[in-house]
């Protein structure tokens, strides 16, 4: 348990720092680097929760797909060289009051509502929380439990994909 | 639980540690030695398709030919030019080395061997979602292209960096399909089981199990698509020389530009060897029947050997397709990606569906099978009729 706890304080404190780095940044590039470092974090987060596939999963759909669409998206409209200065305005301290405090209120919620509960990944229970992070598993239950809601979420996508091409296209 | 390997079920000791790290240095190495060989492979062809002699001079037949060239760029000077991003301009090369590297290592080079009294696989890993590793690698290994190009600080770079997220994002999808029919076959996503599913059993299951007739199509789309991920020939628009210098790598000089040629020659090597193990049953193949079928000829070198045989086939179509096939235009590679290969995927994808359920529901499949594809024709022709038609002209050249 220890050594996942040392783990867990490491990935946390490397995807802070890279959240921070984030919204200070002065270069939307560098900005977006930053960013890759919190999803990848996330994603060991994941592993370290023995959910193999989500963390996998996770990978591909915002490192490999969504900041790579960022990136592309800022190389297409203007690819700031060096710093860009115009990132930062005079609203960065109400920004922070605001941030600091949802970050106080999320963190007591989850506090107060599992701040007790231990996982167990190791025994019985242990095996059993490592058949649920499987690809199988998840696939059983989202085809099954949750169809209805997945097909709702697939079809909101191609709405909103619909929707951004009549946007995109004048003619 | 990373893996099903047998040497990691019973506990780890140091011996086993010992394994890994000797299979991890083995697979570095060999992947270095593969690049080394086909490079120079690549130019000897090349070479006698037009009527050249080719690297003839650095040990015999030009064979060291890569390793005096790699030598010379570690001692060239390398500038950073001064509108770079210094940062990341150094970084870039090593994003996109790291994971042609990585998914190499769970490809299933040999079979099952014991090691010092341990059973293991001839595989660095086999992960129980092998599969989805491969496409997060090749996700992954678009940043290298993209922040080089970016990072250089000038003009060719950046464009051809936008032209690499393009493409590489446009044929992701079509790769990923492709690879679902395999999926679907073998019901399995490491890597191992995908390759074992195809194990050979007699001709008669072989031709009424129809997976082939699907599979066949499956594996035309993974090869475009693999060759447009790796910005090999006819799909280098990322680096045409003719229209941006060198592309996304124009800026860089010595050792990181070479690094960018590893990788580029490494991600052909694993590409290859991918489709061998999707599609081409990976090691297996027919063991010497002379000798004990469990000697170390049958165990060891058989597997090896035909793993590689079929990975030499890859690679020389490779490099024909290299000599012998002009560049596509942009529109043209748009349409190719879009129009073309990603709904015959998923047509591929469906009537591979209709297979399986047809196996396990136990329908006719001379009935079942031609169905499926009749649909599947049908329902291309409609889209075609339904598809806008836009004239042959250039209009939208990036």
């Amino acid at each position: 348990m220890i050594v996942q706890n040392i783990f867990f304080w490491v990935l946390a404190l490397a995807m802070v720092l890279g959240a921070i780095g984030v919204v200070r940044s002065q270069n939307v590039v560098h900005a977006a680097l930053y960013l890759v470092v919190v999803m990848a974090g996330a994603a060991a987060q994941y592993i370290l929760l023995a959910a193999e596939f989500v963390a996998w999963v996770q990978v591909i759909i915002y490192i490999g797909a969504v900041i790579i669409l960022f990136l592309f998206g800022i190389m297409l409209t203007r690819a700031p060289m060096g710093g860009d200065t115009k990132l930062d305005n005079d609203q960065r301290w109400p920004a922070a009051v605001v941030s600091v405090f949802l970050a106080g209120v999320l963190g007591a919620l989850l506090i107060d509502a599992f701040g007790k509960k231990e996982i167990v990944i190791s025994g019985a229970k242990g095996e059993q929380l490592l058949q649920v992070g499987k690809a199988g598993h998840l696939a059983d239950s989202i085809f099954t439990a949750y169809v209805v809601p997945f097909e709702v979420v697939s079809i909101l996508l191609l709405a909103a994909l619909v929707g951004a091409v009549v946007i995109a296209r004048r003619d | 639980m990373i893996a099903s390997d047998p040497l990691l079920s019973h506990g780890i000791d140091l011996e086993v540690v010992l394994i890994v790290i000797a299979k991890t240095i083995v697979v570095f190495a060999l992947l270095l030695v593969l690049v080394m060989f086909y490079i120079w492979f690549m130019r000897k062809v090349i070479a006698d398709m037009q009527n050249r002699i080719g690297p003839n001079n650095a040990g015999p037949w030009g064979i060291l030919q890569t390793l005096a060239d790699g030598i010379k760029f570690f001692f060239k000077e390398q500038s950073i030019p001064d509108t770079a991003d210094r940062w990341v301009f150094r970084l870039a090369p090593y994003l996109s080395v790291l994971p042609a590297f990585l998914a190499f290592s769970i490809i299933p080079i040999g079979g099952k061997v014991s090691i010092a009294g341990h059973q293991t696989y001839l595989q660095l890993a086999d992960p129980p979602i092998g599969v989805l590793f491969l496409l997060m690698m090749s996700g992954v290994g678009l940043y290298g292209v993209m922040l080089a190009g970016w990072a250089s600080g000038s003009k060719y770079p950046l464009l051809g960096a936008v032209r690499a997220s393009a493409q590489l994002l446009s044929y992701e999808a079509a790769f990923g399909l492709s690879v679902v029919a395999v999926l679907l076959h073998s019901g399995t996503l490491s890597t191992r089981g995908i390759a074992n599913a195809q194990a050979w059993t007699s001709w008669h299951s072989f031709v009424t199990d129809w997976y082939w007739s699907v599979a066949i199509v499956s594996f035309v789309i993974f090869v475009i698509a693999a060759v447009a991920e790796t910005n090999h020939p006819p799909f280098d628009l990322v680096e045409a020389e003719q229209e941006l210098v060198g592309g996304f790598h124009t800026e860089y000089t010595g050792i990181r530009f070479a690094i960018f040629f590893l990788a580029e020659f490494m991600n052909v090597i694993t590409m290859s060897a991918i489709a061998v193990t999707l599609f081409l049953g990976g090691p297996s193949g027919p063991a010497l029947g002379f000798l004990p079928q469990g000697g170390f000829v049958n165990l060891w070198i058989m597997p090896v050997f035909w793993f590689f045989l079929k990975l030499m086939v890859l690679l020389f179509g490779t490099v024909w397709l290299r000599a012998s096939v002009p560049r596509l235009r942009y529109d043209q590679l748009m349409d190719l990606g879009w129009k073309w290969l990603i709904e015959l995927s998923f047509l591929a994808v469906m009537v591979t569906a209709v297979v399986v359920v047809a196996r396990d529901q136990g329908w006719d499949r001379w009935i079942a099978v031609p169905a499926a594809f009749g649909g599947a024709l049908a329902i291309l022709g409609l889209l075609r009729l339904c598809m806008p038609h836009r004239d042959e002209t250039v209009s939208e050249v990036v």
